[in-house]
């Protein structure tokens, strides 16, 4: 039985396709303030708005609207808006739009409904009943624009001791420790590959990593070229697909992240569609212009812990053990135990990526519906690896789901070394979160490498915008820091004595260990 | 005994300490006239004093003093120590009815060596060494018998605190019977949770003893670092996690004393910036390694062990400490008035500087069993030091030793 089959054979009958029916947006255009300039036309990557040359006026087709909002960003007489479409299904609790809407999408195409961004239900976000302490009469707050207030953090695994000799009355290092990675601010850019987003904002985020002393990643996509001058800034990235990964560009960064799996679609590879794949991307991965880049589920040579052993030790012999090894994991159900076997396995940092972390494409299942939020993952984690009093053996890392400099801080307090952040630097170089990132068509040229459309966002602004939002951030952070007495990252680190729960049940205290307010 | 369950105890007190270089014992009266002219510091919530030298008769064996709510949590610690331990001796400590001090629990001290035989095995797994093994007894007892603390497990010396003014505590434990050649003592103003018996200072582990004035802002991230390490926090005050964090760094890990100082209030990283090498990669393995050690928030501590006596305040000073110096005895306390009600003309007095220990260690071969921790292995000179460059502090010590 195969319908598709069936079909082809009869003549074609046009047949209707409910999912256009039923717009999510509706495009609004105040005909008063509308000089009918076109530009919306052009703006617009989706071909929302037309032009009816008979009737000389604009056109729009809302169900080509994905609300991106750059039509009335750019519109130069403010006459465009973008609500949300007003016609409405009967109220229902249980079936809401959202699934209605979905339904016809298959029933129409029979694929794999493909989402991008980061989880979009609502479930508990812990990050919101969390509160921060401060300082009152016991003990005085510290002001970080009087006082030194410190974020340096070192990554790397720390041994047990400090080994010192003495020689000619001055004490020496026994062991060279190290290698280390020293971050001015324990916020790093998350891996997004260059194809999956454009060599713009690569080059505004790996500039921006170099002026704020940081790390960027660079996804599994590779290294361009331009880019091999931030090495001391730059996380090179070895996933499943293993694209335009050689010698060189393992060598290229101060660490390498071998990516068993993300936040956002735990147990499944990844997918840049070939549309996506031009030739400067072809370079970079060392893949034909136009082929589909499929990154397998597993890494085939990663079968078992064991396995991973080895690939952490053949990177580290490939780099001459001058390069740290991150190893990067979905949050899931056994979280704790994988990282425990991660640790022992010689990473020298392990990445969590919770349910709510990003992505540019993603299976809807899995985006909404996979894995376990960061933040009870981070703290079963950190919790653990001191049980097994392995946590020093190796930093924590974690990204998905990370909106504020209060969420880094929470992090922190429940374990984290640093974290990364890949949403809010797309956000600050203009992306809107309208979640077509797949489509290549990024109309603000961000996740996109059409040629034409990469212009709207050029290197600079994209460097200024993000170097912009992490200094904010860290001066919050030193802020929120001072205002609980502590003029150093370190003595928050793991210090959930600073955390308080507002509205959380007793199993989601104690997995996060954290007081309820008011103990 | 009224006990309370608070989470953490923040206090802000008073401090005072003294100590002889050539271990001449000093009279129990001299630091209770001390830390009594802090009396405006404490608020009759919890006082205490460490005294080194004042079981010359058992210096060999460690001495517990222990602190039970009822006689039932005594038998238990009994039960424990007759099986853990060759007890040499035991007895009740000596106190005296005090007018305001009312129900106090029973202090009993036990002198004992470790007996590494049958089911202990089980608690001293793996350690060889002496001090570990009471370490990991003290903690059992602590954490597993309910009511009843070993308040002090150190060789020839012991702590005696609880819940009152320090005159009263004084007359209660009887302390101008005993002379030391070190004394702390501590005057307690818990501001957060009303004191208990056990949650006042001193705190000791082994022959570590801290007072403490202060908030350590850090206490989550010190507690949770120590207990990967074996070490529990019992007795629900920040001040806990000093005692344990000095028995890590320094007896376990073999750090030279300047630099565990170090470690608890370290310099900034521009100033380590600015360092020339070695120091700068020591100072910034330190800082590394032992970040989750920093002792963060406003305190003044003074912290003491069989061969010397240590002050040190935070990294930004926030909280007093004065010392002084009369010959072969040196003074260290909250005011300057607490040294001189009891040393009026001191050759010198001075404010340590934030983050510089001021060091005092008797000279060598005073005392039986000394330790001394300055200078790491090869030189254990004593004498008084501050951070700033070691070429510096050598210079320091050639003149002490003229």
């Amino acid at each position: 039985m195969n319908p598709q089959k069936e079909t082809k054979a009869k003549p074609k009958r046009k047949k209707v396709q409910f999912s256009k029916l039923y717009p999510d947006f509706y495009i609004e255009r105040d005909w008063d303030k509308c000089i009918k300039c076109k530009l919306c036309i052009r703006e617009c990557t989706y071909e929302a708005h037309g032009w009816d040359d008979k009737r000389e006026t604009l056109t729009e087709d809302h169900s080509k609207c994905v609300g991106c909002h750059r039509c009335e960003a750019t519109c130069p007489t403010g006459a465009i808006v973008i609500k949300h479409h007003p016609s409405r299904f009967r109220e229902h609790d249980t079936w809401k739009p959202w699934f209605i809407k979905n339904v016809y999408k298959q029933a129409d195409t029979g694929g794999v409904l493909l989402s991008a961004t980061g989880c979009a239900v609502p479930f508990r976000n812990y990050w919101d009943h969390l509160v921060l302490d401060a300082c009152q009469v016991t003990n005085p707050p510290i002001d970080p624009l009087r006082e030194p207030m410190e974020l340096r953090t070192y990554l790397g695994p720390k041994p047990d001791k400090v080994e010192v000799v003495l020689e000619n009355g001055k004490y020496h290092l026994k062991q060279k420790p190290g290698p280390w990675i020293k971050l001015e601010v324990p916020i790093m850019f998350a891996a997004m590959s260059y194809g999956a987003i454009s060599l713009h904002v690569h080059q505004g985020l790996a500039r921006a990593a170099k002026d704020l002393g940081t790390l960027y990643n660079t996804g599994e996509g590779g290294l361009h070229a331009s880019l091999y001058e931030y090495g001391s800034n730059t996380v090179v990235q070895c996933a499943s697909g293993r694209f335009g990964l050689h010698v060189d560009y393992l060598n290229a960064g101060v660490a390498i992240e071998i990516k068993i799996g993300q936040g956002a679609k735990p147990g499944i590879g990844g997918h840049l569609p070939g549309e996506k794949v031009t030739e400067e991307i072809s370079k970079t991965r060392m893949i034909p212009v136009g082929s589909d880049a499929i990154s397998p589920a597993p890494h085939h040579d990663i079968y078992s812990i064991e396995d991973l052993r080895g690939l952490i030790y053949a990177l580290k012999e490939a780099t001459e053990y001058k390069k740290l090894v991150f190893v990067k994991i979905a949050a899931v159900h056994n979280a704790p135990a994988i990282a425990s076997g991660i640790v022992r396995a010689g990473a020298d940092a392990v990445v969590l990526c919770g349910l709510r972390g990003g992505t540019g494409a993603a299976p809807t299942m899995f985006r909404d519906y996979v894995g376990i939020p960061i933040e009870l993952a981070l703290a079963a984690v950190d919790e653990r690896l001191r049980q097994e009093g392995i946590r020093h053996w190796a930093s924590l890392i974690v990204s998905g789901g990370i909106r504020c400099s209060a969420d880094v801080v929470k992090a922190i307090a429940l374990g984290a070394d640093a974290v990364y952040i890949g949403t809010p630097a797309l956000i600050a170089v203009g992306c809107t979160m309208c979640g077509r990132c797949f489509t290549g068509k990024c109309p603000w040229g961000i996740a996109t490498n059409n040629p034409e459309l990469i212009k709207r966002l050029d290197p600079d602004t994209a460097y200024e915008k993000i170097y912009n939002l992490v200094h904010g951030w860290a001066h919050e952070i030193q802020e929120l820091l001072g205002a609980m007495g502590l003029n150093s990252i370190e003595s928050l680190r793991g210090n959930r004595d600073k955390l308080r729960a507002v509205g959380l049940n007793e199993v989601e205290l104690r997995i996060l260990g954290v007081k309820h307010a008011g103990e | 005994m009224e006990i309370f369950i608070p989470n953490k105890e923040i206090s802000g007190c008073g401090l005072s300490g003294v100590i002889n270089r050539k271990g001449e014992l000093i009279k129990g009266e001299v630091i209770i006239e001390s830390i009594c002219c802090q009396m405006d510091r404490g608020n009759g919530l919890g006082a205490g004093y460490a005294a080194y030298g004042i079981y010359p008769e058992f210096a060999e064996h460690y001495c517990l003093h222990v602190m039970a709510d009822t006689k039932k949590a005594l038998k238990e610690v009994e039960e424990i120590l007759a099986h853990k331990c060759y007890l040499v001796h035991q007895e009740k400590i000596p106190t005296r009815p005090v007018p305001g001090i009312t129900s106090p629990p029973r202090f009993y001290r036990y002198f004992v060596k470790p007996r590494y035989e049958g089911d202990l095995r089980e608690i001293c797994e793996g350690t060889p060494d002496e001090d570990d093994y009471m370490v990991r007894l003290v903690m059992k007892i602590n954490r597993d018998v309910p009511g009843a603390y070993i308040i002090s497990s150190g060789r020839n010396m012991g702590a005696f605190k609880g819940v009152g003014f320090p005159d009263q505590i004084a007359e209660f434990f009887r302390l101008d019977e005993y002379s030391a050649y070190i004394w702390t003592a501590h005057n307690r103003f818990p501001t957060n949770t009303p004191g208990w018996w056990g949650g006042a200072h001193p705190f000791t582990i082994l022959d570590w003893s801290i007072v403490h004035n202060g908030e350590i802002s850090s206490y989550g991230t010190n507690r949770r670092y120590l207990e990967m390490f074996g070490y529990h926090c019992t007795l629900l005050t920040d001040t806990e996690v000093v005692a344990y964090l000095l028995d890590l760094l320094i007896r376990r890990h073999g750090l030279p004393i300047e630099l565990a100082c170090m470690a608890l209030a370290p310099p900034f990283w521009e100033e380590i910036d600015r360092m020339e090498e070695p120091e700068r990669s020591v100072c910034t393995a330190i800082r590394a390694v032992y970040g989750p050690a920093m002792l963060n928030g406003p305190f003044a501590i003074l912290f003491a062990y069989n061969g010397g006596l240590v002050g040190l305040n935070d990294r930004v000073k926030l909280r007093p400490l004065v010392a002084a110096k009369k010959g072969d005895f040196y003074y260290m306390a909250s005011e300057e008035a607490a040294i001189r009600a009891i040393c009026p003309d001191p050759d010198e007095v001075w404010c340590p500087k934030a983050g510089e220990p001021v060091i005092v260690e008797l000279e060598p071969d005073t005392i039986p069993n000394q330790r001394s921790y300055l200078r790491g292995e090869p030189f254990q000179i004593s004498s008084p030091v501050c951070r700033i460059s070691l070429v510096e502090e050598e210079e320091t010590e050639e003149e002490e030793e003229a």
